[in-house]
């Protein structure tokens, strides 16, 4: 079965605020039943203050779509509703002690049902603007719909190219077969045929594969366009990335935005790293900045 | 209170008496049987043995027919291939919507490669329509694939009328019989099944060990080609240490054929009548009077399987579910799509299956938690109107989210 934090059995064993309010004056319907999950989130919001004073769920759905609905109840109590609005799916995973990736969807639906209460009680309409496929990158969490859609938009044509855009397939690579699969469909949508050779499109940035040994200066200078191409794939999720130090072959960043704090960091880094190896043809360590007042500390006792 | 294993159709526990055959293979008798010493030569006689036990429990004519691999799946695997290999101008497959992933993943792969594959349709109970099936038959179809027993719910297919109809019609037919052997007798040889995988790990053999049987005469191609082992048709080493323990598994399958369909019978039996009658809102799914002995599948309304069993768990309890979140996948199983089972019960599905190790005061702890389990989610369900115990009024309609 999946690994849940404790968090996450917690709140499942022993839910907070289940049931509805009984005097709600906003209600968020959220998930789908085909799916498996669905959620309502009844809210009692004091009009004078637009204070959230009860938060009640009621949820149709595994253990983390409990979970998530139950965390959510307890962090949106006493808050207004702007504060509320500013509450992310990442805290709610966060507020668990994270999630499976496949789970990641219940802190999503979760926040969406706060979303949505919050249009009722204001007398606007929600749309739900995000529309799920199954799961296939794993490392980075990246659905069908989300690389279909990328395949489209950036004209993409080769494995490589659906990394370069979306980190899908960045990690462990068990997902390629999929991505070929989705790469097949969609240029035969287009009249295309899949050519697992083919070239790669236009990477935001080209950098031309370098030969060893570098200077110190060329190094960094290297390392620093290759982070700055893979920024706009980190944007794109909310996150970024800053070189701060680099200290013979470790590079030392910064992870900022989304990425702070979020679960694949690490895997994100791994991604740099990689792709850093790849350009430079030499060994390059990618270390959280975080981690460098304690080396370098190290270094200079000894 | 031990906790109460349940998910027997998932694997078994690997029977003393098979683990004790199996050690002189690891300690003493551990020489390639290929080998001429005295490490290797008590292996040879273990593994006919062995093949003569698999022969004695499926009833098949020559023990020459047994063909052990490593798995359900890779048997599965071979005879489909074997089949489209030895016949190439043959370019169609039957199934059914309700094999396991072992059949439609590779299927599913075929398809992509040129092949049509027909994939038989059941009613709302899981059973077969066998005139929609005769029409299909054809000199265009390689190979029959059609499971003996179904793992979700239990429910039997009649393979060996199915089976006729096709050598009627020149057609080879294959059965996954993975979750069949050792559940219910079977003769092989007074039937026209040309091949049946088998598992080791459901009977109380250990995992990594499978069975392709194969009629004598039945055109076959190997899947793993390379040294002489199993008479050339599976190359590789033998696992002599599993190989003897699924013999052994095989012969005390045999000797307890009767008790599983009655003593076993009977506590999965008191179980399903416990719970259907207890608690409201729930309901048995598949073929009710054409099952396994073992295995029950019951659907309860309104939840979600994941939650029950994550509740069960914690009352020390094994089953599993057809649910998607357990899977991971986004839809619930494809078996209760099959069976058009509605999505508010085909999510909160919990199969229970049994094995001669379970036990009538098992089944009476389960009955003591599961009405608990059940109204505990229900009072968190959307669904359910916690005032009245009841359903709420249509609940399709009374709640329907927002999605894209």
């Amino acid at each position: 079965m999946w690994d849940y934090s404790d968090k996450v059995k917690e709140h499942f064993f022993n839910p907070k605020n289940a049931g509805a309010v009984v005097d709600a004056n906003a209600t968020g319907e959220v998930g789908s039943i085909s799916c498996g999950d669905a959620l309502r989130l009844t809210l009692k919001v004091d009009d004078a203050t637009e204070v959230i004073l009860e938060a009640g769920f009621q949820t149709f759905g595994c253990g983390s779509a409990i979970a998530s609905s139950s965390v959510l109840t307890e962090i949106i109590k006493g808050m207004t509703l702007d504060e509320a609005l500013k509450v992310t799916n990442q805290d709610i995973a966060d507020q668990l002690e994270g999630l499976p990736p496949e789970k990641m969807h219940c802190s999503v639906m979760g926040r969406e049902a706060l979303q949505a209460a919050i249009a009722n009680y204001r007398g606007e309409e929600w749309k739900d603007d995000h529309e799920e496929g199954a799961l296939i990158c794993k490392c980075f969490a990246i659905d069908a719909v989300m690389i279909e859609e990328m395949v489209w938009a950036n004209k993409l044509r080769t494995v490589q190219d659906v990394t370069n855009f979306t980190k899908a397939g960045g990690g462990c690579a068990a997902c390629h077969e999929d991505i070929e699969a989705i790469l097949e469909k969609v240029l035969a949508e287009k009249g295309e045929k899949f050519d697992p050779n083919a070239a790669p499109v236009e990477t935001p940035v080209k950098i031309a594969a370098v030969k060893a040994p570098l200077t110190n200066l060329q190094r960094i200078k290297k390392i620093e366009q290759v982070l700055e191409s893979l920024r706009p794939s980190l944007m794109a999720d909310g996150g970024d990335v800053e070189l701060v130090e680099v200290i013979g072959n470790t590079a030392y960043v910064n992870m900022t935005g989304a990425c702070n704090g979020c679960q694949m960091a690490a895997m994100t880094i791994a991604g740099i790293q990689q792709r850093l190896m790849e350009v430079m043809g030499e060994f390059i360590k990618v270390v959280p900045a975080t981690e460098m007042a304690k080396l370098v500390n190290i270094e200079a006792v000894s | 209170m031990t906790d109460i294993y349940l998910d027997n159709n998932a694997t078994t526990k690997v029977d003393r008496a098979v683990v004790d055959a199996m050690i002189p293979y690891f300690l003493e008798q551990y020489g390639n049987p290929s080998s001429i010493h005295k490490f290797a030569d008590g292996v040879a006689r273990g593994i006919k043995q062995a093949r003569q036990q698999v022969q004695n429990l499926i009833g098949c004519e020559h023990d020459s027919e047994i063909i052990f691999t490593s798995c359900g799946t890779e048997s599965n695997s071979t005879a489909i291939l074997s089949a489209i290999k030895a016949q190439p101008n043959k370019k169609e497959i039957i199934t059914t919507t309700v094999e396991h992933p072992a059949i439609l993943s590779l299927c599913e792969y075929l398809e992509k490669e040129g092949y049509t594959i027909h994939r038989l349709p059941v009613d709302k109970a899981g059973r077969l329509n066998l005139e929609s099936y005769k029409k299909l038959l054809s000199d265009e179809v390689a190979i029959v694939s059609v499971m003996w027993a179904n793992n979700e719910t239990g429910t039997i297919f009649p393979v060996a009328e199915m089976a006729e109809m096709a050598n009627a019609a020149g057609v080879m037919f294959h059965t996954d019989a993975v979750q069949a052997v050792g559940k219910i007798p079977m003769m092989l040889q007074d039937t026209k099944i040309d091949m049946l995988s088998l598992s080791g790990h459901k009977l109380h053999a250990p995992k990594g060990i499978g069975v392709l049987y194969l009629r004598r005469g039945t055109r076959y191609r190997p899947l793993l080609r390379g040294g002489h082992q199993e008479r050339g048709r599976r190359a590789g080493t033998e696992n002599s240490a599993s190989i003897v323990g699924l013999g052994k598994a095989c012969e005390l399958a045999l000797e307890f054929i009767e008790y599983e369909n009655t003593k076993v019978k009977a506590m999965r039996d008191r179980l399903e009548r416990g719970i259907t009658e207890q608690i409201p809102h729930c309901f048995v799914t598949g073929d009710l009077y054409n099952r396994l002995p073992n295995t029950t599948d019951i659907a309860f309304e309104y939840i979600e399987g994941e939650s029950i069993l994550m509740l069960l768990n914690k009352a020390g309890i094994a089953a599993s579910s057809g649910s998607a979140c357990t899977s991971g996948s986004l839809e619930p199983s494809h078996v209760m799509r099959a069976m058009d089972i509605p999505y508010t019960a085909a999510h909160g599905t919990i199969r229970f299956s049994f094995s001669r190790y379970n036990t009538m005061s098992e089944v009476d702890e389960v009955l003591k938690v599961m009405p608990g389990i059940v109204a505990t989610l229900r009072k968190l369900s959307p669904y359910w109107d916690s005032i009245n115990n009841a359903p709420v009024t249509n609940p399709e309609q009374a709640f329907q989210p927002t999605y894209a």
